[in-house]
């Protein structure tokens, strides 16, 4: 079989669609515990940061490769959408999509959009400023200015409220993207009940683990 | 029961084709959806009305003729039925029922309900068989011992009837679940090993030329097809063309 052939299936599509969603989801989950610890002390929190942010590895390997699987979901994300899309061209006058399945599975684009639309907000808040801090002004290394640069963001009202729903979306994409992406790199035997429990847990506690963060620097700055 | 039938009409392949609005009485509720069908086509005939065409053969739930999208559901509100199964006690005197034929752009709409189902025997033709000698020194296929939990896995992919149910169901319209079927039914099987590598490869790239859309893990096929096959034999699928991928 040609490569070529491999590369336009409709089943390679859909394992790299999953395989850059299983990366972010773990991207995701590193996220989440370095955040959860500026709750319990400031100073992890520093730490880790300003490890995550002067690494090397982290910086010019890592980093770039984040942003092109962000990138890359994203946009396989809308190139399956349209051919799904044109695969029926005249729509049912009548569809019960309830009644055989998630909201969450038939609006992953909907939800998909919403928080590429809150990682331009997110990178305008955090990440724009911290590359013009390192790179632009070339400011010295202050392993002490994370923490109070994360509480001074989530004084905002607009913001934290902004943050949450756009976390709530996010909960929604993973309730169905996380067992959605095992099914398509082929994983479905007797383990696969119990990894669902994990996904629907993953989905919630990620999320809404991110909210809470926010609301307590609000409501504790 | 008196019912008001939403039916789509359409006179070829040609033709736009609409919805349009029909009353019915004196429906029993232990008639079958397409008797009930039967019913209505010989009332309107009897008014001078060309009759309603649709798909139907063994009407014993077997054959996988009939399909129809019944108040927003393959083969209507009931589950583990093809249409020929459903009976009318599934709806209320006074219901209005819609009643389309299957969707996707490769099925094409023959006429009113009928819909031209051939992309799925092309691509049983991709690789959906055993190559067997049949020339009388054929081995008995009970001569090979084979695990219970696999003869079991088979048989239940060996029992899609390709209605197309889940095509019709799917947002995508992606025919995966029939083909994982198909493809998992000789996967699981020695008689089915030898030629497994080409036959998903083959399956998978006649239903991609079909039109067919990209399967995204609704499980909605799942829950209308009325054999109750598994998205277990997805996931086997994606497996199989993976490994065949590399080896090919």
């Amino acid at each position: 079989m040609a490569k070529s052939a491999l590369l336009k299936s409709s089943i390679a599509k859909k394992v790299a669609m999953a395989l850059s969603g299983i990366f972010l989801m773990l991207f995701l989950a590193q996220h989440f515990f370095i955040n959860m610890t500026s709750v319990f002390s400031a100073d992890t929190f520093n730490s880790i940061s300003h490890f995550m942010g002067n690494n090397p590895l982290v910086q010019y390997v890592i980093q770039p490769i984040l942003i092109l699987g962000v990138i890359f979901h994203f946009i396989m994300g809308i190139v399956l959408e349209l051919k799904n899309r044109s695969a029926r061209p005249i729509s049912y006058a009548k569809n019960n999509g309830a009644a055989n399945s998630s909201w969450s599975s038939r609006n992953m684009i909907i939800t998909g959009a919403v928080i590429f639309a809150f990682l331009g907000v997110h990178f305008y808040d955090f990440w724009f400023p911290e590359m013009v801090y390192k790179y632009v002004d070339v400011n010295p290394l202050n392993e002490a200015r994370y923490f109070h640069e994360l509480v001074a963001k989530f004084e905002s009202p607009v913001r934290t409220a902004l943050y949450s729903v756009s976390f709530i979306l996010l909960s929604l994409h993973l309730w169905h993207g996380f067992n959605s992406s095992m099914q398509s790199v082929g994983f479905n035997n007797k383990y696969s009940v119990a990894l669902h429990k994990l996904g629907y847990v993953f989905a919630i506690v990620v999320p809404f683990g991110f909210i809470f963060i926010a609301l307590f620097h609000h409501f504790n700055h | 029961m008196k019912l008001t039938l939403k039916i789509w009409r359409q006179k070829n392949a040609q033709d736009k084709g609409a919805m349009v609005d029909y009353q019915i009485d004196g429906i029993e509720p232990d008639m079958s959806f397409l008797e009930m069908l039967d019913v209505f086509n010989q009332d309107l005939m009897g008014k001078g009305g060309e009759p309603v065409a649709f798909d139907h053969d063994c009407r014993e739930g077997i054959c996988g003729m009939c399909s129809l999208y019944i108040n927003g559901e393959a083969h209507g509100p009931d589950r583990g039925v093809t249409t020929c199964q459903l009976h009318m006690r599934m709806f209320k005197d006074g219901d209005t029922i819609t009643i389309e034929p299957f969707r996707a752009a490769a099925f094409p709409v023959i006429k009113d309900l009928v819909v031209n189902r051939s992309a799925f025997d092309r691509i049983q033709h991709a690789g959906g068989f055993i190559s067997v000698n049949t020339s009388g020194k054929t081995v008995d296929a009970n001569a090979i011992p084979i695990k219970k939990e696999d003869a079991d896995k088979a048989f239940d992919a060996a029992s899609c009837i390709g209605c197309g149910a889940c095509v019709a169901t799917c947002k995508n319209s992606s025919a995966m679940l029939f083909v994982a079927a198909k493809v998992s039914q000789y996967a699981l099987l020695p008689q089915g090993r030898l030629e497994a590598t080409d036959r998903v490869l083959n399956m998978v790239a006649q239903m991609d030329a079909e039109g067919f859309g990209n399967c995204t893990n609704t499980g909605a096929c799942e829950v209308e097809c009325p054999k109750g096959i598994s998205l277990e034999n997805i996931a086997r699928m994606n497996r199989e063309y993976l490994s065949a991928s590399l080896k090919g």
